[in-house]
């Protein structure tokens, strides 16, 4: 007998947002909201999406499992693999790195004892380098969840930024308050 | 001061919300092309004013306009493109996060004009925190009876949704952002058809930048001809520059088209000069896809007069020794600066975001950063140079979308004005590998 093994279960509210996204498209073009979905599944599962989820979305949006994994690889926002607590999207690009983007990622690899891509032995923190996020002026800067970080250019700054994380909440987002 | 058009009252308490930003005029335009203006004179205005898309491309925001097909019984989309990744460029994120009915109020003057029904806002994945802005400024306007069915009893309806994007660049690409839309990977499309017969959901479609569309309220209330009065020659209106880099102000300007470049660095209405008391090294006037310019070609045109922030006057020399407005995302570099690391890092940045569609990108990104990353870490050859500049030439002009020129354009000019800094590297592998080492013998010579 087949037996569903890790079956991901939305909450009332993830499926009322990813219905909220499909009502604003036309009949027959509910696929549309595929990248909202993957953004409220991974917030629905600590902050990376499974393949679990992967299916139960494939089977909201009445498309195939395939058509879900093909887009969840292409876009890097999507982890598809279990991360850390507060996952710390540093951005590594060039109009960061005139003000320091550089040394602040070596900072924080020192300080949490990680490389870039990994995640300390506690599962607070990952480290994910990422593309500029349109925050050029404010740099060096991160983002985590829904929020900026910015202008991180010394090493007291990511001292104190990362003191405040460890005692930090995941965010909740809007539709799920 | 010049003229402010977008930023006027960007910093009044509030202003994000419906009732603050009506009090200070908001939503006049929409009133005033609906009740009594046609589609077709909205359009034949914002012609007049000569506005040309925001986003990068600079292409007569009018003509692009009227090139939307109008079959019978089909429905038409505008969709507005806040997808900003072009590193260096923010403006987009500052102006919706701050004035989120100034965008709103554009896409309901504009969707009128193109007789669209339906209208998207395409918004960057990273900034769901500002998707949150726009759909509650959204909701306002709903319930204001500016949005939904018929807008302020005109009979016209319209329907507005932020979706989110999931982190590509690519998707700032018209077609590659259609595609997302529809929730597919964002590879772009063969064109012809372009997305004015064929776009969202094969429906004729426009798709304008943020500060294109929020332009379209003043151009409405006040005449394309007024509009195109401001600016010089054909670069009218105002512009967002991001200014970023080694600048003591960093940020969002609003400027009339036509400030001297050397103004917009060293006036402290602006930038406010180089940090630090540095030298200017280097500028990437448009975003990380445009040509570098060293000090001396930022400032003064080949012909020796003064250069403007103008499409004109930027390109001027043409890639020999002029460079573009892009996106108008303006990266300042001082005297400490290596040219390489800066130019391995954006070849990385193209690699990464390479959507793999094509070969001459996907496998020419990874080359120019292999290639590149082995010259700034001291491992580089002699023919490493002439190598790049031959990749460079295949990728440009070879590929589907621009994203191919973007990777090409930056390693191409960076070799171009900053040959010896490359050599430099090359034969000296120890020296410029030390923590900190950087090229200074052009500088010298380049400096204003």
């Amino acid at each position: 007998m087949a037996e569903t093994i890790n079956a991901f279960q939305f909450s009332d509210k993830a499926l009322a947002e990813i219905q909220r996204y499909i009502s604003h498209y036309p009949e027959g073009r509910q696929k549309s909201a595929l990248l909202p979905a993957l953004h409220v599944a991974q917030a629905e599962n600590n902050g990376w999406v499974s393949p679990e989820a992967m299916d139960a979305i494939a089977e909201i949006l009445n498309i195939q499992p395939i058509e879900v994994y093909e887009v969840a690889t292409f876009y890097t926002m999507f982890n598809l693999k279990p991360v850390g607590k507060h996952v710390l999207e540093v951005c590594r690009t060039g109009p960061c790195c005139l003000r320091g983007a550089d040394q602040m990622i070596e900072t924080f690899k020192q300080k949490l004892n990680i490389q870039e891509g990994e995640t300390t032995a506690d599962g607070m923190f990952t480290l994910k380098p990422v593309e500029c996020l349109a925050s050029c002026g404010t740099g060096p800067m991160l983002q985590v969840r829904e929020t900026y970080y910015e202008n991180l250019d010394s090493e007291e700054a990511v001292d104190q930024f990362i003191e405040m994380m460890r005692n930090k909440e995941v965010e909740t987002p809007e539709w799920k308050k | 001061m010049g003229i402010k058009i977008l930023t006027e009252h960007i910093n009044v308490p509030g202003i994000e919300t419906l009732e603050v930003y009506r009090k200070h005029g908001g939503y006049r335009s929409v009133e005033k092309a609906i009740k009594t203006m046609t589609p077709d004179e909205v359009v034949e205005e914002v012609k007049t004013s000569g506005l040309r898309g925001r986003g990068g491309a600079g292409f007569p925001a009018g003509m692009k306009w009227s090139f939307l097909a109008k079959p019978e019984g089909v429905p038409r989309y505008l969709v507005c493109n806040a997808d900003e990744s072009e590193p260096g460029t923010f403006k987009d994120r500052v102006f919706m996060e701050k004035n989120p009915h100034a965008l709103i109020e554009g896409m309901i003057t504009s969707s009128y004009a193109l007789g669209a029904n339906t209208s998207y806002i395409y918004i960057r994945g990273e900034l769901l925190f500002i998707l949150r802005i726009l759909e509650k400024a959204i909701a306002e306007a709903y319930a204001a009876g500016l949005l939904g069915k018929n807008i302020l009893g005109s009979g016209y309806d319209l329907d507005l949704h932020v979706a989110p994007g999931g982190g590509a660049y690519i998707c700032g690409e018209e077609t590659a952002l259609l595609e997302s839309l529809e929730g597919k990977r964002g590879n772009p499309r063969n064109k012809p058809p372009f997305p004015a017969v064929k776009g969202l959901f094969a429906s004729p479609t426009v798709v304008n930048n943020v500060e294109t569309i929020a332009s379209v309220p003043w151009i409405v209330n006040n005449t394309g001809a007024e509009y195109a009065k401001i600016g010089v020659g054909r670069s009218t209106g105002t512009k967002l520059i991001s200014a970023s880099g080694n600048i003591n102000r960093p940020g969002v300007y609003e400027i009339e088209l036509g400030v001297p470049v050397e103004e917009f660095i060293y006036s402290d209405e602006y930038c406010g000069g180089i940090w630090k008391g540095k030298q200017l090294k280097a500028v990437v006037p448009g975003g990380s896809s445009v040509p570098i310019l060293p000090a001396d070609l930022i400032m003064k045109t080949a012909a020796g007069e003064q250069r403007l922030m103008t499409y004109e006057s930027l390109s001027d020399g043409g890639f020999v020794s002029g460079s573009m407005l892009g996106s108008g995302a303006f990266i300042v570099f001082d005297e400490d600066q290596c040219i390489v690391r800066n130019t391995w890092n954006y070849a990385r940045f193209y690699h990464h975001e390479s959507c793999g569609q094509c070969s001459p990108c996907r496998e020419g990104t990874g080359w120019m950063e292999r290639v590149l990353h082995r010259i700034e870490h001291g491992h580089g050859h002699q023919q490493d140079i002439d190598l790049l500049v031959s990749v460079a030439k295949q990728i440009e002009g070879n590929t589907i979308c621009p994203l191919g020129d973007a990777a090409a354009w930056p390693v191409a000019s960076a070799i171009r004005h900053f040959r010896e800094e490359f050599e430099w590297h090359i034969k000296h592998p120890q020296e410029a590998t030390a923590p900190g080492a950087v090229y200074r013998g052009q500088l010298a010579a380049a400096t204003v």
